[in-house]
């Protein structure tokens, strides 16, 4: 099944770091969403939507779940959103992430790049590890959550101020030397995912990345929010994808960054 | 129930709301959500001899009240939409508008002949994108030049011939004018208003082209302004865009000279905007009474 438009009341809409929220949809499309999908969300009436990923769902009770970062004018008025009021959702949209047959997947996020990975990390029967990354410790969103689904999870800050005074990267490097691993999923800046492909690519382990890209129409009609991917030695195989649609998640052997 | 159809350059319309280039895509992505023969028509992204790659990114930015984009033509090429997309698309019981694009004269004028043993009803030329480094607006801001594309165009195009005009120039009418000399079918304006927004943090463009073109209900008068003007000046019918989000605005365009509108940015925020612009206009017309929706077109009364 495809994406839809369709009217979803908000359940709760609530700050769980500074300028990081956390809201609850009711909807009834939620039995179609897959880990690592996203949803084009209207704010206050403006030209273009934004595009906010999937943070996790309750397919029993519909209930989406998706947590944000104010960025911008569009996330500012989300972020004043009420229980009880209505948004306006497209989706869900694009590609998520595979983790089916995965022994050993490691989950690597930076920032709100750590949302998109919980709902995955939780389909894998508690055998992913997570090396989640943030600014500061007061920016650690979804410690608790990774904590409860994951065998382990590590962090590292970018002051030092919560667990590796460092690089996710630093941690991958040392996960991967340590222990078995067959699946990499990654969502967080573009530096990090570029680094997290470079490591993984090159010593034959699968990895997924998720991109971010600045979306108009979020179907691929408009082929705004596109990235690089082919072989970068045949000239003939690159292309422009689009975002919204080939991705978000997309296996990092195929990205030219 | 009011009549919808419209006629353009002799193709008739089962009603003037028209899905704008470069916006809409081949019509797929849409297709998941409604039926296109709701559709008077479908104008399909901009499609050029070779197959484009099209701008780094980003490409698009939102503005006040609109957006800036700069994808650079982004395309498969003419004979992967001539084998791929023109046939489905014809399937889908729409008008289909192949529109074209080109670095040179005689891009432009391969695009067009390669067009007219294809289904498709009708060629619109866009010698308007801001958005390429050779050709594109070159060739819609000066009156010889475009007068010259046409020319090479209209010789070998077997279709009815549609000229999409930029917006970027001192006298819109004298394009027109030019284009119309040479052979023109019919005349669509406006392409996007040229458009820049830099990031406060970095000091950057936010688009990667620097510049891009502006879209949305931002430049809504401007276009009204310019169909009125243009649809003066000369006798084909005239289509008219940019900024159209509401029914409001599609009969305001109409009654500004147009024959039929297209809609583009608004698709972004509502993938049904088309649908609703249609209806609200249908409803306007039973409403008042107006049997045909072609008799709004030039009724402006100006003082």
């Amino acid at each position: 099944m495809g994406y839809t438009k369709y009217l979803s009341p908000v359940l709760s809409n609530v700050e769980i770091a500074p300028g990081f929220f956390d809201i609850r949809l009711e909807t009834p499309q939620v039995e179609q969403t897959g880990a690592g999908q996203f949803y084009q969300i209207l704010c206050d009436g403006k030209p273009l939507r934004r595009p906010i990923s999937v943070c996790g769902f309750d397919k029993e009770k519909n209930i989406l779940r998706m947590v944000y970062q104010v960025r911008g004018e569009g996330t500012a008025w989300l972020s004043g959103v009420k229980p009880g009021q209505v948004l306006d959702l497209l989706g869900p949209l694009g590609h998520g992430f595979s983790v089916k047959g995965a022994q050993n997947p490691v989950f690597v996020g930076g920032g709100i790049g750590t949302p998109p990975l919980l709902g995955t990390a939780a389909l894998c029967g508690g055998q992913a590890d997570a090396i989640l990354g943030y600014r500061t410790a007061d920016a650690a969103i979804l410690l608790e959550d990774f904590e409860k689904i994951c065998r382990k999870v590590y962090t590292a800050t970018d002051d030092g101020s919560l667990g590796h005074h460092g690089l996710v990267t630093d941690l991958l490097s040392r996960r991967l030397e340590e222990g078995p691993c067959d699946l990499v999923c990654a969502c967080g800046p573009t530096p990090m995912l570029k680094a997290v492909a470079d490591m993984t690519v090159g010593r034959g382990i699968k990895c997924q990345v998720s991109l971010e890209q600045r979306m108009g129409c979020g179907i691929g009609a408009c082929v705004c929010c596109v990235c690089k991917v082919g072989d970068p030695k045949d000239p003939d195989t690159i292309r422009h994808a689009q975002v919204c649609r080939y991705g978000p998640v997309i296996n990092a052997k195929e990205v030219i960054w | 129930m009011a009549n919808m159809k419209v006629s353009i350059a002799g193709v008739e319309f089962a009603n003037p709301v028209i899905a704008a280039s470069g916006t809409f895509g081949f019509g797929r992505e849409y297709s998941e959500l409604f039926a296109l023969n709701n559709l008077g028509g479908i104008s399909c992204k901009g499609t050029t001899l070779q197959p484009r790659l099209g701008n780094d990114t980003p490409r698009i930015a939102e503005t006040p009240s609109g957006m800036i984009n700069s994808v650079g033509l982004q395309n498969p090429g003419i004979d992967f939409v001539i084998k791929h997309e023109i046939p489905w698309l014809k399937k889908q019981g729409t008008r289909v508008i192949a529109n074209i694009a080109g670095n040179t004269p005689e891009d432009y004028a391969a695009v067009a002949e390669k067009l007219s043993d294809t289904e498709a009803d009708m060629v619109e030329m866009n010698i308007s994108c801001p958005n390429v480094k050779h050709g594109g607006a070159a060739f819609g801001t000066s009156c010889d030049a475009a007068a010259a594309v046409t020319r090479g165009v209209r010789r070998v195009c077997k279709k009815p011939l549609m000229v999409k005009l930029s917006p970027n120039v001192t006298n819109i009418g004298d394009i027109a004018a030019a284009v119309e000399a040479e052979g023109a079918d019919a005349i669509s304006l406006i392409n996007t208003i040229t458009g820049m927004r830099i990031d406060l943090r970095t000091r950057r463009p936010i688009l990667k082209n620097n510049t891009g073109g502006l879209s949305g209900p931002a430049v809504f008068p401007v276009a009204v302004r310019m169909v009125w003007e243009v649809s003066r000046r000369v006798k084909t019918p005239v289509v008219g865009m940019g900024g159209i989000s509401k029914w409001e605005d599609a009969v305001e365009m109409l009654l500004a000279g147009a024959t039929a509108v297209q809609v583009g940015a608004a698709n972004f925020s509502d993938p049904y905007a088309c649908i609703k612009i249609l209806s609200g206009l249908e409803k306007y017309l039973d409403d008042n009474g107006i049997a045909n929706v072609s008799e709004l077109t030039g009724k402006v009364q100006p003082w």
